[in-house]
């Protein structure tokens, strides 16, 4: 792959606060991170537009080398090999987050309209007119059909009370990366009673994800 | 109405004759006509739910009209209660809870009947792409066609933000790539095509080639080609 994309690329190409320098690989390694976290937590994670456009940026760096290499070159075949899996990859990423987007509509807004200053947004700028879109198309059509045909004490439906949350009680597997200490998990039963567990770097655990949600925000474990 | 008099009462015994039960417990006024209350909206939601594996069945346009018609009726018969029970009938309330009830059974069961039909249109879109087989189509109200294709655009003006400047479609690639090569059949006369070492391909109906990937990819969508799993 190093030898089709040639030099390492920036992080933010539109000077953003930080100037990260990944290397390809490390770029890709991210983009899975990202993916494989998405596709195992129950909720819509944090959007992560730096490594979405850094990597469309490689794909068609890598398209216009391909067009320029010597035509029946055995590394042309592999290099589109690579093309292929890492479009699949970011496909599947943004396609999870449409669809836990769809999903979990009202929540979804509710909680960006709700968000802190300073906090990471969880939908990037295009995702969030998406939502905006798909919750005013599905509210109309709910009213012209239906709502507004009932009685006037029934026209008005709580979209946020009546389409489900996610359920972040859900248990999830997970990688440890960075050694984290004190853990608190809930007791399951009334028998038990709450403990505090240490997480090493490099063990798996199956716990709750409510429990680790800020762990996998901050980069200190992944989902497997 | 006869509903104390308990205290003509007493112990259990093995049979009262017909006519007092009926004296203690008075036929109460019959909430709604035409069989039990929210039967016809829960109909929908049952046939609807019988229709499984993301079928779409066609839009039961009388049964929601029906369904509503039956709130509507609920509505003016309790309106017309709490103004008597307001006067004194007291013992109209419960009757008047029931009529709630069954309103908010059948606004349920309405709204579940569309948005699960809305959701298995949204199916739809990701798997047989922006233009529907006309047997879907007749299976879809006007209101529910027109809230397609708002999606269809909403979604692809998101595929176009996204990855540069052609946009990225993310409806394909669906499966992780197995192999670079693939089997096809040209569904139709098509002509000359050409792959990248210069080497031109007539696609004639009928015939099968084995062709690279990701230069079929968007003749397989168009319906041109079909990708042969062995």
């Amino acid at each position: 792959m190093a030898a089709a994309s040639g030099e390492g690329t920036e992080g933010d190409s539109d000077g953003g606060s930080e100037e990260l320098v990944l290397t390809p690989a490390q770029l890709i390694r991210s983009l899975e991170q990202a993916w494989l976290n998405e596709k195992f937590a129950p909720e819509l994670l944090e959007s992560k537009p730096e490594i979405i456009e850094c990597v469309v940026e490689q794909l068609d760096h890598m398209e216009a080398n391909l067009k320029r290499a010597k035509r029946g070159d055995l590394k042309v075949s592999i290099h589109r090999m690579e093309i292929e899996r890492i479009r699949y990859v970011l496909s599947s990423y943004l396609r999870c987050r449409l669809v836990k987007i769809e999903k979990f509509f009202p929540h979804v807004l509710e909680k960006e309209k709700s968000r802190a200053e300073g906090d990471p947004s969880i939908l990037s700028p295009e995702e969030f007119a998406f939502a905006k879109e798909y919750m005013a198309n599905t509210e109309t059509y709910l009213r012209n059909v239906a709502l507004k045909h009932m009685p006037p004490n029934l026209q008005k439906v709580s979209l946020l009370k009546s389409v489900p949350k996610p359920n972040l009680d859900s248990f999830v597997f997970l990688r440890v990366l960075e050694r984290q200490e004190n853990i608190l998990v809930e007791p399951e039963t009334d028998e038990q009673r709450e403990y505090t567990i240490d997480l090493e770097e490099g063990s798996q655990h199956l716990i709750r994800y409510k429990t680790i949600a800020p762990l996998v925000a901050s980069g200190a474990v992944q989902l497997i | 109405m006869a509903a104390g008099g308990t205290g003509e009462r007493r112990g259990l015994a093995p049979s009262l004759p017909l006519a007092a039960e009926r004296r203690r417990f008075p036929r109460p006024r019959a909430a709604w006509r035409g069989g039990m209350a929210g039967e016809r909206a829960a109909g929908l939601v049952r046939e609807l739910h019988r229709a499984g594996g993301g079928n779409l069945p066609p839009f039961r346009a009388e049964g929601l009209r029906q369904a509503l018609e039956e709130m509507r009726a609920l509505y003016e018969r309790n309106q017309a209660d709490v103004s008597e029970a307001k006067s004194g009938r007291t013992d109209l309330i419960f009757l008047i809870r029931f009529r709630h009830c069954c309103l908010l059974r059948n606004q349920r069961c309405v709204l579940a009947y569309l948005y699960d039909r809305l959701l298995r249109i949204r199916a739809l879109r990701w798997e047989y792409g922006s233009v529907l087989p006309n047997t879907i189509h007749f299976h879809m109200s006007a209101e529910e066609v027109e809230w397609f294709n708002r999606y269809k655009k909403s979604l692809a003006t998101y595929m176009r933000s996204v990855g540069g400047e052609e946009g990225l479609d993310l409806t394909q690639d669906i499966k992780p790539p197995k192999s670079l090569y693939i089997e096809v059949r040209c569904l139709r006369d098509y002509g000359e095509f050409e792959i990248d070492d210069g080497t031109t391909v007539l696609l004639k109906k009928n015939s099968q080639h084995f062709l690279p990937r990701w230069k079929c990819e968007h003749l397989i969508r168009q319906g041109v080609l079909e990708h042969i799993l062995s």
